[in-house]
């Protein structure tokens, strides 16, 4: 469970590195698919809680996959549309952060931005 | 044990819960009566995982609100797994973050043993998560029992409390999802089950 400062310096983070750089979305969440936080640009009609059950059971089938191949897991995952991306990373064992982005914006910028919330994400849950 | 997400700065609470069962016994059919029914507290389409002949593959999915309960917002999301016995990873990884089951059981004499096995294969699955299934809000429904008119040879009740409830001991419903016989009860009574089970989390 996360405290209100937490969830605070979540938000302030995802604004800050993801929406500040011009993706269009982000879902933080829990494996089991519920939404933690979620943000956009302003203008998304995006239905979060159906996706946020979908990328969950996603992620855990990749996971599973991962297992079978004798990896101990597959940590990122993207998938790429002609117009919008969506990116997949893992932030700790119960944890995900979902970025969806259009052509606008590199893959490498966003897996930089990703990168580095993640890490604020993870310092902020340990703070506890 | 796992706990319903409670987010504090939003104010709300989202719960999961699963219908479990073996296949073709009518988790399916209880979601589709339950969005129906409460379209109006929906705000999304009921989501379908399925294989090609209609069968659940991964999981259907239905998040419905339920109003205000000690000033948070409260979101039920309702999930199936799929029952056919070659898709228990995935059944596993529906169960993950569960907060309460509905174990749906088909009434039909021939499946009898499908019942057991299903309902050991859960008390399983959940193990791998460090979750007892005697410590987990549970309601047990006899689905199908409108068979029992078309000459279809079914268990009574006594026999599936026996096979599947003498020490689970759960609130148990007969029920006809198809024509929504006792589809509601069993929801509501759920519903109940887990919100009291978290409770003490909201303060």
């Amino acid at each position: 469970m996360f405290n209100q400062s937490q969830l605070d310096a979540v938000d302030s983070t995802i604004l800050n590195n993801l929406i500040g750089s011009g993706v269009d979305h982000v879902i933080f969440m829990d494996m089991a698919g519920n939404t933690i936080a979620k943000h956009h640009h302003g203008k998304s009609r995006l239905d979060s809680t159906a996706f946020a059950a979908l990328a969950a059971g996603n992620f855990a089938a990749v996971d599973a996959m991962a297992k079978l191949v004798g990896e101990s897991e597959f940590s990122l995952l993207f998938h790429k549309g002609e117009k919008s991306s969506i990116h997949f990373s893992k932030v700790n064992e119960d944890t995900l952060l979902i970025t969806m982005f259009n052509k606008d914006i590199s893959l490498g910028l966003v897996r930089l931005k990703v990168a580095e919330t993640v890490k604020d994400i993870n310092h902020i849950l340990d703070a506890e | 044990m796992t706990l319903a997400l409670i987010n504090v700065k939003t104010r709300e609470v989202q719960i999961k819960i699963v219908y479990y069962g073996p296949g073709r016994g009518g988790k399916t059919t209880n979601l589709e009566y339950i969005n129906n029914k409460y379209r109006d507290q929906i705000k999304t389409e009921m989501v379908s995982l399925k294989t090609q002949d209609d069968r659940t593959l991964f999981f259907d999915f239905l998040p419905f609100d339920v109003g205000r309960i000690k000033g948070f917002d409260v979101t039920i999301q309702l999930y199936t797994v799929p029952g056919q016995v070659k898709y228990n990873a995935t059944r596993r990884l529906v169960l993950r973050g569960v907060d309460g089951i509905v174990f749906v059981a088909d009434v039909r004499k021939e499946q009898r043993r499908k019942n057991i096995e299903s309902l050991n294969q859960l008390y399983e699955n959940l193990e791998t998560y460090s979750i007892d299934l005697f410590k987990m809000p549970l309601v047990m429904q006899y689905n199908k029992i409108d068979l029992k008119d078309s000459g279809i040879e079914i268990l009574p009740t006594q026999v599936l409390q026996k096979d599947l409830n003498s020490v689970l001991r759960a609130p148990a419903f007969e029920a006809s999802a198809v024509s929504g016989g006792n589809v509601i009860p069993t929801l509501k009574k759920i519903i109940t089950l887990t919100l009291s089970s978290i409770q003490d989390q909201l303060f």
